[in-house]
């Protein structure tokens, strides 16, 4: 068992985690903002 | 004399024969069975089931033998090694998705990104095993998504490929079986009953048409290795909002998708040969393949419970819903659906729970690129 890629796996799992949060994020900011200017066009 | 030699060395073959290959005929049979009686993924399980069969024959006439080449390797060649079946495929798949009610609610997409959790979870333990980017692709079963899968294991040069798949399309296929004890573990009954009204809100055509558009440049930028995955899902999906190219749609919905579905678990399958399949490491991989099901499941329904830490009681979430943001559409939308029904038949979690199952599909394409895109720093 190759306990020392923990070392390597654990940095991707939490840049992994936070970066899929930002982009999931980052779209549903912009979904707001295109809901809020392409209200009237509905 | 000569006749007979002749006769004789018709059946030479037979002794090129190994046990393993038999064994690969078992489990290409298997998966025939679960495709064809048990309707599990039948359009892929059956081209691999039978692929299996016809590449673990001695001397298979299927894949390239010395200087003769074989259809299922140049199939491979053609369009898995520089991975342009599964992008094709995501065309296709793209043009089928309604992202409207996800639109409606778009904070939704939140327990798509919480219930990729596994995916990450089993690189961690899978890397205890294997070496980073052979773990980076077992992760990728938990994606719930053949393609992304595929994409991550050729671009990451996976010698797992066969049993990846296997793994993949099997658990999808098993959602139903597999979700719900996870989501009882991690909910207690109040939760489980726990109810949302859904009111229809609606979405303007010109949001439908920038939303692929937008999602392709934002997953784009932060992970490039993303683009091709994200970029031709979300080109499928434009095809079909734009509103200008129905023939397209439909061609992309149906022609396409079927004619690489069709190829694709053959050459999926031209991996399967008996001594790249026929291992302790196979059994390890649909081991962790599950345990990125479950933590999948286990991270979207822990999500909705941490966020109901902050919520007023009467805007609960029933966290039931975090599970279905895995990739496998609609199942795991329906299976919450049917979980909150049997607690209380009044609880009709459908629309909530679909629409995270389609924030699921997006989630976990931007998923596999963040894992490329991480593999290369």
């Amino acid at each position: 068992m190759n306990v020392t890629s923990l070392a390597t796996t654990l940095p991707i799992l939490l840049a992994g985690m936070l970066g899929i949060f930002l982009v999931i994020g980052l779209i549903i900011l912009v979904v707001y903002l295109l809901h809020k200017f392409t209200a009237g066009a509905r | 004399m000569n006749v007979l030699q002749t006769f004789a060395g018709l059946f030479a073959n037979f002794g090129n024969l190994t046990w393993q290959m038999v064994v690969m005929w078992i489990i290409g049979g298997l998966l025939i069975y679960l495709g064809i009686v048990k309707k599990m993924e039948p359009s892929l399980l059956l081209p691999m089931g039978f692929g299996a069969i016809l590449v673990n024959l001695p001397l298979s006439g299927a894949i390239t033998q010395g200087d003769t080449e074989g259809p299922i390797t140049a199939l491979f060649q053609a369009g898995m090694s520089n991975e342009l079946f599964p992008l094709l495929l995501f065309i296709g798949i793209g043009a089928m998705i309604d992202f409207g009610p996800l639109l409606e609610k778009p904070w939704l997409m939140l327990f798509g990104a919480a219930a990729q959790f596994g995916i990450f979870f089993t690189l961690v333990v899978a890397g205890l095993f294997f070496d980073l980017p052979d773990a980076a692709s077992i992760a990728v079963i938990g994606a719930a998504d053949g393609p992304t899968a595929i994409f991550v294991a050729n671009t990451l040069g996976s010698k797992y490929l066969g049993a990846i798949m296997v793994a993949a399309y099997s658990y999808m296929a098993l959602v139903p079986i597999v979700q719900p004890p996870v989501i009882r573990l991690c909910t207690t009954k109040k939760e489980r009953l726990i109810r949302m009204p859904y009111q229809k809100g609606s979405v303007s055509k010109t949001t439908k048409i920038l939303f692929p558009i937008v999602v392709t440049i934002v997953a784009g930028l932060v992970a490039p290795a993303s683009v091709a995955l994200v970029g031709f899902l979300m080109f499928g999906n434009l095809i079909r909002e734009c509103g200008v190219l129905n023939s397209l749609s439909e061609t992309a919905q149906n022609v396409l998708a079927n004619l690489i579905t069709l190829v694709l678990g053959l050459t999926v399958a031209g991996q399967m040969t008996a001594d790249k399949f026929v291992k302790p490491d196979t059994l390890l991989i649909l081991a962790l393949g599950l345990v990125a099901f479950i933590f999948d499941t286990a991270g979207g329904v822990l999500f909705a419970k941490l966020l109901n830490v902050f919520l007023p009681a009467d805007k609960k979430i029933n966290p039931m819903i975090g599970a279905a943001g895995i990739s496998a559409f609609p199942m795991s939308g329906r299976v919450v659906n049917q979980m909150g029904l049997a607690e209380d038949n009044q609880n009709f979690l459908l629309m909530y729970s679909i629409s995270v199952n389609v924030s699921g599909q997006i989630a976990s394409v931007i998923a596999g690129g963040l894992i490329l895109t991480l593999m290369n720093l």
